[in-house]
């Protein structure tokens, strides 16, 4: 195999082809969650991992998302590196306490004696006909939350490396894997070792005239728009933040110097969302690049995307909604 | 009741050691008796037996009990004076933790305590000293366990196999059971005792983290502290059965109840628990029959809830007295001989309250540090 030998693969192959290297890799590394044994997770992320490399390193829980965070701090604090699968983002509210509560704040309430050297891997994120309690976005609770560090990864590429940083990172990190995305978006990878710096934002699209800040599955539109405003003979920057904490001020930052306008989109709630912050930060550090006020496009404060296709719709920020606002701010 | 149940040889256990009989695997039940079943082991298992509570142990038992019960006045005397913003004591519970620290010392390869609050006993068996539990009751500088950033006696210091992050009641407890999944899949050796109070068997964490550990079969001992108060919450109140012990069963691990004032008896229970981890028949669960003699804090007020008659018939039973009356009775010790042991621990305390009141508070600008490693 050649050593940059490209492969084409979906976002779940992706996340299955970093579990597996790191699985191979490093013995500390193993998974914990409801189904990833025999059934290799209910996306498939774990298929054949059961066989490969047992079920003392591939661990199928039992009902019960506290624990399986929590044994996974414990066993995190003695050295080891689990993964814990949280089947869908919706249910990791009974683990906020392990998460926020412990978690984050083992290192610093021990003075550092302790660390938790964790990764909760959880499919997030709606247009999956998922109603409200198969959709939810859950970002933003943890990106508020000091000793966490949270990835969004929406490209297969992307969802490899910052898997494999995550995993090897020294802190809890939470990967939040957009679930439509997992079959849907396609793309190369190499079949090498790499990672990806947590914390690093990248330009999924070069451009001039106005930049969408963005990241999870409104990455896709927002390149939809792109290319719609394009033939409008509109340029756009698409930043993908890929992290969501920290965020790449720097990178968010230059786009906006160059751009001088700014759209931030997500998918969810508009309220207090990510986007709220990377808002804060172009006002705070960016407001004299702007030649237009920095505008939102996210999801309504609803609880999350409803279940009839419809309404579903009229949730989701889609190409559309990205594109009416684009041009909103363009003129401004 | 336990498949094979019916098969169990009784024996009852005594401080100088568990009787071993080769059969089944059997459950630890307490009988009605007070005693216990003997360790059952297939034959073949390096299941051993457990060693004894010695003279000398008990002596040693003894030492440290006064002077943890020395120090947990003092840090109360602290509050009152407003020089430690809050205080909770072990005060009654004593007997319980320095027989479980015992048993671990004299029956487990390695061990890991994450303790809770309440267990000024725990930390200071395990060398934690007057002196650095004085820095965290009073919030200064070279605190060990959590630079001082947290509530005394939390945090964690692994040299003293100490582990006690958490404020908030049993998130410790699935911590503990994924330390003894993680030295297992490590192959190292080791028995991790989780202490708790009454109260915190409610949490539903504590249920999810019992029943992983016993389907893995899980080194791990639930230490259940029970003083039958959860600060104002009688038990009655807080469960609708007598013995937290039996919720055990459940879980398919042994449980048992034992008088938690009482050093032989406890110590007994938990080197068989120890012996039973040990050699990977999983985890079990020991409930103390304790008292609480003072408030839950020194923020709280236990006349609004207690009657005074209720805690002066419970001082009855008060640990050190009961161990001191053993100790008299086996003619270990002479009134002489004690007032040695309770000058030593008084000095040793009055040193290092003054050495704790001279240290300074910690700089600020450490305050920033050790949110991520990098």
């Amino acid at each position: 195999m050649a050593t940059n030998d490209l492969k084409t693969m979906t976002v779940i192959e992706s996340v299955r082809d970093a579990l597996w290297g790191e699985m191979q890799r490093d013995p500390s590394v193993f998974l914990l969650g409801e189904d990833i044994g025999k059934r290799g997770g209910v996306f498939l992320a774990t298929d054949g991992m059961l066989d490969e490399f047992g079920p003392e390193r591939v661990i199928d829980t039992p009902l019960a998302e506290a624990a399986i965070v929590g044994v996974a701090v414990g066993a995190a604090m003695a050295g080891m590196r689990p993964v814990a699968e949280i089947q869908f983002a919706d249910f990791i509210w009974p683990t906020i306490n392990q998460i926020v509560g412990e978690a984050a704040r083992v290192r610093y309430g021990t003075n550092n004696a302790l660390h938790v050297p964790m990764v909760i891997r959880s499919p997030y994120g709606g247009q999956v006909r998922g109603g409200l309690y198969h959709s939810q976005n859950v970002e933003a609770v943890f990106a508020h939350t000091p000793g966490l560090k949270v990835v969004t990864p929406a490209t297969p590429y992307d969802a490899k490396g910052l898997l494999k940083s995550a995993i090897r990172d020294d802190d809890p990190v939470i990967v939040l894997e957009h679930k439509r995305t997992y079959r849907s978006v396609r793309g190369e990878v190499p079949s090498t070792d790499f990672t990806i710096p947590i914390g690093s934002a990248d330009i999924k699209r070069l451009g001039e005239d106005a930049t969408v800040v963005t990241y999870g599955l409104t990455l896709h539109f927002a390149l939809q728009a792109a290319e719609e405003l394009s033939r409008d003979g509109y340029d756009i920057e698409v930043v993908d933040l890929r992290t969501v904490r920290p965020i790449d001020r720097d990178l968010v930052l230059s786009s906006i110097q160059k751009t001088n306008r700014a759209l931030v989109v997500h998918e969810d709630n508009i309220t207090g969302g990510v986007g709220a912050e990377i808002c804060a930060i172009i006002a705070e550090e960016g407001f004299g690049f702007l030649d237009a006020p920095v505008m939102r496009c996210a999801g309504p404060d609803i609880p999350t995307m409803p279940f009839a296709p419809t309404l579903e719709a009229a949730y989701m920020p889609t190409a559309d909604k990205i594109a009416t606002n684009l041009k909103r701010l363009l003129e401004y | 009741m336990y498949p094979g149940e019916r098969e169990l040889i009784e024996s009852r256990l005594t401080c100088s050691g568990l009787r071993v009989l080769e059969g089944n695997i059997n459950p630890l039940v307490a009988s009605e008796s007070g005693g216990y079943n003997a360790v059952v082991v297939t034959p073949g298992s390096k299941l051993k037996q457990a060693a004894g509570l010695s003279s000398e142990d008990l002596l040693d038992v003894y030492a440290t009990m006064l002077l943890v019960r020395a120090l947990d006045e003092r840090v109360w005397a602290l509050n009152r004076q407003g020089k430690a913003a809050i205080v909770a004591s072990c005060q009654g519970h004593e007997a319980a933790q320095l027989a479980a620290v015992w048993a671990l010392k004299k029956n487990a390869p390695d061990y890991m305590c994450f303790t809770y609050y309440r267990d000024l006993a725990v930390t200071t068996a395990q060398g934690l000293t007057p002196l650095q539990s004085l820095l965290g009751f009073m919030a200064k500088d070279k605190e060990p366990l959590s630079a001082a950033r947290q509530f005394p006696q939390h945090g964690a210091s692994l040299p003293l196999k100490i582990i006690n992050q958490s404020n908030v009641i049993g998130t410790h407890v699935p911590h503990a059971v994924g330390w003894a999944l993680a030295k297992r899949l490590q192959q190292e050796e080791t028995v991790v005792a989780c202490f708790f109070g009454d109260g915190t068997t409610s949490q539903g964490e504590v249920h999810e983290a019992m029943n992983f550990a016993s389907i893995h079969k899980l080194p791990v001992l639930f230490l259940v502290e029970n003083n039958k108060y959860a600060i104002s919450v009688p038990q009655s109140k807080q469960m609708a059965v007598d013995k937290i012990s039996i919720r055990a069963a459940g879980y398919g691990m042994p449980g048992t109840t034992v008088n938690g004032t009482e050093v032989k008896e406890s110590y007994s229970a938990v080197s068989y628990a120890v012996v039973r981890a040990v050699n990977g028949l999983g985890p079990s669960l020991v409930e103390f029959d304790v008292e609480r003699y003072l408030p839950h804090t020194s923020d709280d007020d236990d006349s609004i809830y207690r009657e005074k008659s209720e805690i002066e018939e419970a001082r009855k039973r008060d640990p050190l007295l009961l161990l001191r009356a053993q100790l008299v009775t086996d003619g270990l010790l002479s009134d002489e001989h004690d007032e040695i042991l309770r000058e030593l621990a008084r000095t040793e305390v009055d040193n290092a309250t003054d050495k704790a009141e001279e240290a300074p508070y910690p700089a600020s600008d450490n305050v920033l540090r050790h949110v991520y490693g990098d």
